[in-house]
């Protein structure tokens, strides 16, 4: 399949796809986190592109982060300070945990990408003066994009914005919804790069492709069931498509997942009507939440649990990058929710490399196989409780 | 003879009048359930004076956390929360305090349950998710005060937000408490907040003085009273009396360190396991810590308090306060301290148990080196945690970092 060749092409060398917009005229901003305001910056004219971190060599950075430090933080600065990020002319930092919040000081002041951006939201997304104040620094980040890039961001051009992050953000969905049916249509590896080419692409071209795909898939949708058990996978940013591979030989497939770099990037829509500011951060303040925001003390147990339901999981990998403080605070509490179900996970935490291949496959193939037979029929759970394409 | 004589002067005679007010404390604090009284948890920045207004007792899992560090208990209960899921890398306060939680282990028997807690995240994220954890086990009803973080500056919307979670926070403890806040009150605790504040800042300022008259150690271990007590006229009487008291030191020429050589600044929090070690390591090289970021944080941002609207204006304090700064910022208030206290050197504690106070400190390390020209030396250890700490590697190190500070004396 032609499109989804493309993904992959994308997926794998997402700089050389930024360069080529930068040839192109337009300015590229980069983040790292999936609060970050892309609507915004769309809206600007500019290019919204997710960094994900040279993976597996962060040595350069040992001067600045101590070796405790997870590994995408060390990494970003380390592809940042080896020079690799020469396509940027900017970066922004929404506010989420601690190693971010220090990588934003240490980026400030190390790196030079031009524009720079903190997004201090608000940690607590419960009360109404949480949703001012983030509206508010929604507005100032507005400014700020506006006095350096000398443009204007007008109402049209937000608004026509959040309709093509909302039709992305739609077929993103619908693909899952349908990965989740029929884990045949497509591997644990491809939906992975759509995903992350998603985070690449401009927007409007990418908008064209992933109805092409949808359209494609929702053909191809009879007599692809998957094979192996269903699970989800839950953490934080995943930089390892070979894991994907890997639970795949090991008799499991991902019908599901809570990734930065996952659901929890694409999920939740934004209001077409109103202003459309407060649209955009009603968004960011209903989405599934990242633990490093706070809901309320359960919303993250209940969420996962609702999840894993919904798409029948019967196991959960977490997979955590090692360091992480928000994600293991969760841990044994979102472990307890799923033990308290019946649902058997396992945690595989990883430092920057995936361990060795035997090892891992190992590992993974003692969980999926004490998860009972493989289902080899079509899962239709989904389709009851979930939305129809 | 002699020397005894001279390890009498050392001691502070405060430090018992201390020990018995900590007492009194946590017996008040853990006999709640028999006075009446509501018990509330809260961070170690957290904004305790409306707890006080409200006659609610604040305890602070972080002061218990260096209780259990100091008293060695802390590398059994972080194996404890391990056992539970929580991974060794995170905070060993939380995990300390996570494990005495289940089961009343630890000092003091444990805890005094909470009919509250109340989580501000000025000093970093890990409050947030070990209040969330606590609020599961308890039940009862959390409060987070949301401090934005001030890379640079404090932005006008995080004032607006900050100053509104104030009147948020007061009908909060109206509701848990049942009754009407006092602003009078209010005015009057806030008033007695400040003077602590004030007094312990003068307290920590005597330590300019050549020869140092207490160490950083000392400031550790006074340091309790500020934390858990401000607002209250306790802390006012305390710290009035230890100020007379490193007068005196002063004015008869008593030095915390013997022969007192070099002069270092101390960064980040304690190693709470290893407070003697290192003391007695750095004054066999004849160098006396005199002064740490740490305990100036809670007297560092005094200068946003309006001592006639303290309510009004504690959300800026609370919000400015040394962790919830930028880099830059932070260093910007190493280089005055390193020239306030004459220092001769920095030694940065790389606290594994603490990332928002650790990671930027080899940058601020190299700014020091270039601006202030003085040699710095890290040293790393998880501060509640002592399985991971290597005496020997540590000896080492600030051996080789004393002969530094040697060579260029000569
Ligand atoms: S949330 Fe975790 S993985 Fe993500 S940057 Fe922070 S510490 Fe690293
Ligand atoms: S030591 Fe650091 S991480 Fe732990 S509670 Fe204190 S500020 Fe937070």
């Amino acid at each position: 399949m032609d499109i989804l060749n493309e993904f992959i092409e994308v997926a794998g060398d997402p700089g050389a796809y930024a360069r080529r917009i930068r040839a192109s005229g337009r300015s590229v901003i980069g983040c790292y986190c999936s609060y970050a305001p892309e609507e915004i910056i769309h809206a600007a004219g500019l290019h919204p592109i997710r960094l994900f971190g040279t993976r597996g060599d962060s040595g350069i950075a040992e001067k600045h982060l101590q070796a405790y430090c997870c590994s995408l933080v060390r990494e970003a600065l380390a592809e940042s300070l080896a020079g690799g990020l020469d396509y940027l002319d900017g970066t922004v930092f929404p506010h989420t945990c601690d190693s971010i919040q220090r990588l934003s000081d240490i980026w400030r002041l190390n790196t030079s990408h031009g524009f720079f951006a903190d997004v201090v939201l608000p940690v607590k997304l419960t009360s109404e003066s949480a949703r001012q104040y983030l509206i508010d620094v929604l507005k100032r980040f507005k400014r700020e994009l506006e006095s350096s890039f000398g443009l204007v961001i007008t109402k049209e051009g937000l608004g026509s914005s959040i309709r093509t992050f909302n039709t992305i953000r739609s077929c993103l969905s619908e693909i899952y919804e349908l990965k989740s049916r029929n884990p045949g249509i497509l591997t644990g590896s491809e939906l992975f790069s759509i995903v992350r080419a998603s985070m690449v692409m401009d927007r409007e071209e990418l908008r064209g492709k992933l109805q092409a795909l949808l359209r494609k898939l929702r053909e191809d949708v009879p007599g692809r069931e998957g094979r192996g058990r269903r699970l989800m996978l839950v953490g934080n940013a995943c930089n390892h498509p070979d894991i994907y591979d890997l639970i795949e030989r090991s008799g499991g497939q991902v019908v599901w997942d809570d990734l930065c770099t996952g659901t929890r990037w694409f999920s939740g829509m934004i209001r077409e009507e109103g202003d459309p500011l407060a649209s955009i951060a009603g968004r960011l303040f209903e989405r599934q939440v990242c633990p490093s925001k706070h809901k309320s003390p359960t919303a993250r147990g209940e969420h996962l649990l609702a999840q894993a339901r919904e798409h029948g999981a019967q196991g959960v990998i977490f997979l955590y990058l090692k360091f992480c403080d928000p994600h293991s605070f969760d841990y044994p509490y979102l472990k307890a929710c799923l033990d308290g179900a019946g649902i058997p996970s396992m945690l595989l935490e990883i430092e920057d490399r995936l361990p060795p291949q035997g090892q891992i496959l190992t590992r993974i193939e003692t969980f999926t196989q004490m998860l009972g037979p493989e289902t080899r029929t079509a899962f239709t759970g989904a389709s009851q409780t979930g939305r129809e394409g | 003879m002699p020397q005894t004589n001279v390890e009498k002067k050392k001691k502070f005679r405060s430090a018992k009048r201390m020990r018995e007010i900590m007492t009194e404390y946590y017996i008040e604090a853990k006999t709640a359930d028999q006075t009446g009284k509501k018990v509330a948890w809260i961070t170690s920045g957290g904004p305790v004076e409306p707890l006080i207004v409200m006659d609610v007792i604040p305890v602070y899992p972080e002061n218990y956390g260096a209780m259990i560090g100091a008293s060695h208990m802390g590398g059994d209960l972080c194996a404890k929360a391990e056992a539970l899921g929580y991974s060794t890398d995170l905070c060993s306060y939380a995990r300390a305090d996570i494990a005495c939680a289940l089961e009343d282990g630890g000092p003091i028997g444990g805890l005094p349950k909470p009919d509250m807690l109340v989580c501000c995240n000025n000093i970093c994220g890990t409050v947030m998710k070990w209040y969330e954890i606590q609020a599961r086990l308890f039940n009862v009803p959390l409060f987070i005060f949301d401090t934005p973080f001030c890379h640079v500056g404090f932005a006008d919307e995080a004032r607006r937000y900050a100053r509104t979670q104030i009147d948020e926070y007061i009908g909060f403890l109206e509701g848990v408490c049942k009754k009407k806040f006092d602003f009078d009150q209010g005015m009057e605790v806030g008033r007695l907040s400040l003077k602590g504040q004030r007094l312990w800042q003068e307290v920590l300022d005597a330590a300019a003085h050549r020869p140092s008259p207490m160490t950083a150690f000392d400031a550790f271990f006074f340091l309790a009273l500020i934390v858990t007590l401000r607002g209250t006229d306790k802390v006012v009487d305390f710290y009035t009396g230890l100020l007379e008291e490193m007068k005196e030191r002063v004015s008869q020429g008593i030095s915390a360190v013997e022969n007192e050589r070099y002069r270092l600044l101390w960064d980040n929090l304690p190693v709470w396991y290893r407070l003697k070690w290192l003391s007695d390591t750095f004054a066999s090289h004849g160098a006396c810590l005199v002064a740490d970021t740490y305990t100036t944080a809670w007297c560092g941002s005094m200068q946003y308090i309006d001592e006639n609207d303290f309510i009004g204006s504690m959300a800026e304090a609370y919000t400015r306060i040394y962790l919830n700064i930028g880099v830059d910022e932070m260093a910007k208030t190493i280089f005055a301290m390193i020239d306030k206290y004459e220092v001769d050197g920095l030694v940065m504690h790389s606290n594994r148990s603490c990332k928002p106070y650790s990671f930027g400190q080899y940058d601020i390390m190299r700014m020091v080196r270039e601006k202030k020209d003085i040699p710095c030396m890290m040293l790393e250890s998880h501060m509640v945690d002592e399985r991971s700490f290597s005496e020997s590697q540590a000896l080492t190190r600030i051996d080789a970092f004393m002969e530094v500070i040697r060579q260029r004396d000569s």
